[in-house]
């Protein structure tokens, strides 16, 4: 049950075509393993979509691809992670630079409660330099492709805080693409959400693929049916870690499953 | 049955116990209670009792006039006031930035190991008493600040630059005492910056840390402005305390009641005033002028920490430092 | 990274960040120097004048031509003594009954009005407290006296004996309370035989932090106190103490006295330190700071 580099039940897009190459990727929690050795490709501009049951280690494979796993002290990785062909582990490779190409959105909205709304969205730019008129055209550009800026344009002094749940992930939403990165992981991002704020960022993740390259982690799997191209089965494994069990394209994971795992959770016989 | 009779007697005696119990002890413990306000208004009222004479005889003018003479009876608080606010913010502006340093420090990058006793010993600076301060001051640190930079820097730019302006004699003066000050307060910012700093939600944190910034852009863009408020909470609280603070600045500011521009000239505060000159008042003027003294600094450091509590909210920390 | 939007100015801003962190560094070594070079100076200087004799003898006056020291400080221990624990006694009751008056009865609008009172009483200057005590005190009795002091120093102590004791009391779990009362204990039983004891050893180090800020003061002694060369155990009468003798023996103009203030400061050092060093490493242990 373990995934193994030669698991038959993985069936994503050739290493060419891929956006991220997880080589033998193992994440540990000191020395606890929490995730095993995975052996993926991540395709381009697609929605890849993680499903599985809680505590299956989802949300620590995600966080592993651009690094905000080593936050935690005693989190380490092993194995290759590459981003067209550079492997994001080297130890040349700063973190920074990573995280400047693989953006992320949380579970729980954050914007930064002491900023105004249009400082939230081009604060990352900010790090690196921006003009003022520059940064103008870029607020307006991320807020408009993340579906928000009808709703803002008229206050955009506003602190970032002074908005409803929805509004305030799509201001995140809006903060991780001003910086232009080529991927965007998401992290159960309409999970703190009601419905119709849910649909809309589904809706936006539908949009945005075109673009760019989208991971998200859900657990609720008519949402993984709905957005994703590709979709990956994680389960709790004998040894207590997490694995990928299974991957591929969405519509076979649902329909066809190799795995009887795979179709248990999908079944709802469990997680 | 009998039972049940038994029980409901031994209910309704203790009905009547638990009744008077609690009363009783409900009473003491908000008569001493009430103790702690008496206190309170008791200093309010003594004092504004006790300055009666001189606010009659002085008024508002008491706080505008310079001339401090007990010789001939004129009471002009101008230079105590004076004193006690530059030597205060001279101290704040010293110690508001190291502290606010060493909370980060704390916070974010010192090893766990080294938590414990670095922050103790910051926590310790406030500790020492202040006439220790003050003796140090005097026997170790005029003499350092007299001989490399006092005098040089009044010989050379203090013709040109009235702040720097000399002659400078035994060394005793504003900055001396306001960076001494600094140094004693410089253990209440860095605490409540701690504390607050502490607190800051690791959302805030991720938020940054997903868009690719360093360690110290978290810090400032995140951390630092969430906790805004706190830090400048404890800034003020500092400050209220460097405002009453009576040993060190009365050993090393000069007891001299005059207003003068450099900041190298001796001069005094209101509580170096007051500490000095009350045993030996000999007219009721002379006391009622300290006393009215002491009830204007009072007020100037109700309001300093007023400001302070209400942008602190209740940091609690078990009554630290002097 | 090749292919990075790594952005222009990424090595600058590598850089800044390794700036400002060394800054930080710096700043907290900056602040912990004082603190060294006081208590390496003090211990110098207050060693030498350690003795027999400096413990044991009070105030001789010194006669010309001697190198010997006049005495030793004797009558200032006692002094501090005397007063800082008859302030002890007052201040105790009043901030632990208070603490636990605002921790087993919140809400009311007597505890704002209180804990209102505990806010400004603490970070009240010294010396105006000392000038309440020498109006209220001095001036009506006509004489200085320990007993003015140990008022002035009470007002201290409470803010800080009350503040330590509502803050432990609330750490106390309220399930205890809620077992007992359960069990039909009244809720003054409870408080004194249940929540208080757990809460003992907090208590006590707020007593003891406010015994340590009490003995160092010297402000409020400064115009209640006095000061006095002889070995008096009249609280009513002049007295004197550590501080205040460390005080006035800098300001004379004699080595020999100046050595004596040392010795004194030393002392005050030694207690007031140590009560707070071992305070501190014992809350740690105990609190999840």
């Amino acid at each position: 049950m373990t995934a193994t580099a030669a698991n038959p039940n993985i069936q994503m897009p050739p290493a060419v075509d891929a956006h991220l190459v997880l080589d033998g990727l193992t994440i540990f929690y000191g020395s606890r393993e929490a995730v095993a050795r995975t052996d993926l490709t991540i395709p381009r501009k697609q929605v890849t979509a993680i499903i599985g049951p809680s505590g299956c280690g989802k949300s620590t494979l995600l966080r592993s691809l651009n690094r905000m796993h080593e936050t935690v002290p005693g989190a380490r990785a092993e194995g290759r992670v590459l981003l067209d062909g550079e492997n994001i582990y080297d130890p040349a490779v700063d973190p920074i630079q990573v995280r400047r190409r693989i953006g992320m959105v949380f579970q729980q909205p954050n914007p930064l409660r002491a900023r105004t709304i249009a400082e939230n969205v081009s604060i990352g730019l900010e790090l690196d330099g921006i003009g003022r008129r520059e940064k103008e055209v870029a607020v307006e550009r991320a807020l408009k492709r993340a579906a928000l800026w009808d709703e803002v344009s008229d206050r955009l002094d506003r602190p970032g805080t002074a908005l409803s749940g929805g509004q305030q992930q799509r201001l995140c939403l809006a903060r991780a693409l001003a910086v232009e990165p080529e991927l965007i992981l998401m992290d159960e991002p309409a999970s703190a959400l009601d419905p119709i704020a849910t649909l809309r960022i589904e809706e936006l993740i539908r949009e945005l693929m075109s673009d760019i390259t989208i991971i998200i982690v859900t657990h609720n799997m008519q949402q993984a049916a709905r957005v994703s191209d590709y979709t990956m089965f994680m389960n709790l494994n004998d040894r207590g870690s997490g694995g990928v069990v299974e991957a591929g394209p969405t519509q076979m994971i649902f329909t066809a499953p190799k795995s009887k795992q795979t179709e248990e959770y999908i079944t709802g016989r469990f997680g | 049955m009998r039972t049940e009779i038994q029980t409901v007697s031994r209910r309704s005696r203790l009905g009547r116990q638990l009744q008077h119990g609690d009363l009783i002890f409900w009473i003491v413990a908000l008569l001493f209670a009430v103790l702690v306000v008496v206190l309170l208004a008791a200093i309010i009222g003594v004092t504004w009792h006790g300055s009666a004479v001189a606010r009659h005889a002085f008024g508002w003018q008491f706080l505008t006039t310079s001339s401090w003479n007990p010789v001939n009876g004129q009471f002009g608080a101008l230079p105590a006031i004076y004193g006690t606010i530059v030597s205060s913010i001279i101290a704040l502006l010293f110690a508001a930035p190291l502290g606010v340093m060493i909370a980060v420090f704390l916070n974010a990058l010192c090893p766990m190991k080294l938590r414990m006793p670095i922050g103790m010993m910051v926590e310790l600076l406030a500790a020492i008493p202040s006439v220790v301060y003050g003796m140090w001051g005097i026997f170790v640190f005029i003499p350092f600040f007299r001989s490399y930079i006092s005098t040089p820097l009044s010989k050379t730019v203090g013709s040109a630059v009235p702040l720097f302006a000399g002659p400078v004699n035994v060394g005793r003066g504003m900055l001396v005492a306001g960076i001494i000050l600094a140094i004693m307060i410089l253990p209440t910012i860095a605490a409540i910056s701690r504390d607050v700093l502490a607190v800051v939600p690791n959302s805030q944190r991720e938020a940054m840390l997903a868009l690719g910034a360093t360690r110290w852009e978290v810090i400032r863009h995140a951390e630092l402005p969430y906790a805004r408020a706190g830090i400048v909470g404890g800034m003020m609280l500092g400050l209220g305390r460097a405002l009453g603070e009576t040993m060190a600045a009365t050993m090393v500011i000069g007891n001299t009641p005059k207003i003068h521009a450099s900041l190298f000239q001796p001069a005094t505060t209101a509580a170096s005033l007051i500490a000095s000159q009350l045993p030996n008042a000999n007219t009721d003027l002379h006391s009622s002028a300290l006393i009215y003294l002491a009830l204007v600094l009072f007020l100037i450091t109700l309001v300093a920490n007023s400001i302070a509590r209400a942008l602190v909210w209740r940091v609690s920390r078990t009554g630290s430092g002097a | 990274m090749a292919k990075a939007i790594v952005g222009r100015h990424y090595r600058r801003r590598v850089l800044v960040n390794r700036i400002m962190l060394v800054l930080t560094v710096l700043a907290t070594l900056i602040s912990l120097v004082p603190l060294v070079l006081i208590i390496l100076y003090v211990a110098k200087q207050g060693i030498s004048s350690l003795s027999i004799d400096f413990l044991t003898q009070t105030f001789r006056p010194i006669s010309f031509g001697t190198t010997s020291s006049g005495g030793g400080v004797l009558h200032a221990i006692v002094g501090t003594v005397i007063i800082v624990g008859f302030s002890l006694l007052l201040a105790a009751p009043i901030g632990i009954m208070a603490g636990i008056y605002l921790a087993e009865y919140p809400g009311n609008s007597a505890s704002t009005a209180i804990r209102f009172c505990v806010d400004v009483l603490s970070a009240m200057p010294s010396i105006v407290v000392g000038v309440t005590a020498y109006v209220l005190i001095v001036q009506r009795v006509k004489s200085f006296s320990g007993f003015a002091g140990s008022i002035a120093l009470v007002v201290l102590m409470v803010p800080i004996i009350t503040r330590t004791t509502e803050e432990i009391l609330r750490l106390v779990p309220q399930s205890s309370r809620e077992a007992a009362i359960a069990l039909g204990a009244p809720k003054w039983r409870t408080t004194l035989t249940i929540v208080l004891p757990m809460a003992l050893s907090g208590i006590a180090t707020g007593v003891l932090l406010a015994f340590a800020r009490a003995a160092g003061e010297t402000a409020p002694l400064l115009v209640t106190v006095l000061g006095n060369n002889n070995l008096t155990f009249d609280l009513f009468g002049p007295m004197q103490a550590l501080p205040l003798l460390a005080y006035r023996y800098t300001e004379q103009p004699y080595k020999v006295l100046n050595q004596q203030a040392w010795g004194a400061a030393f002392l005050l050092v030694v207690i007031v330190l140590g009560i707070n060093i071992l305070v501190r490493i014992f809350t740690r242990t105990r609190s999840p700071h």
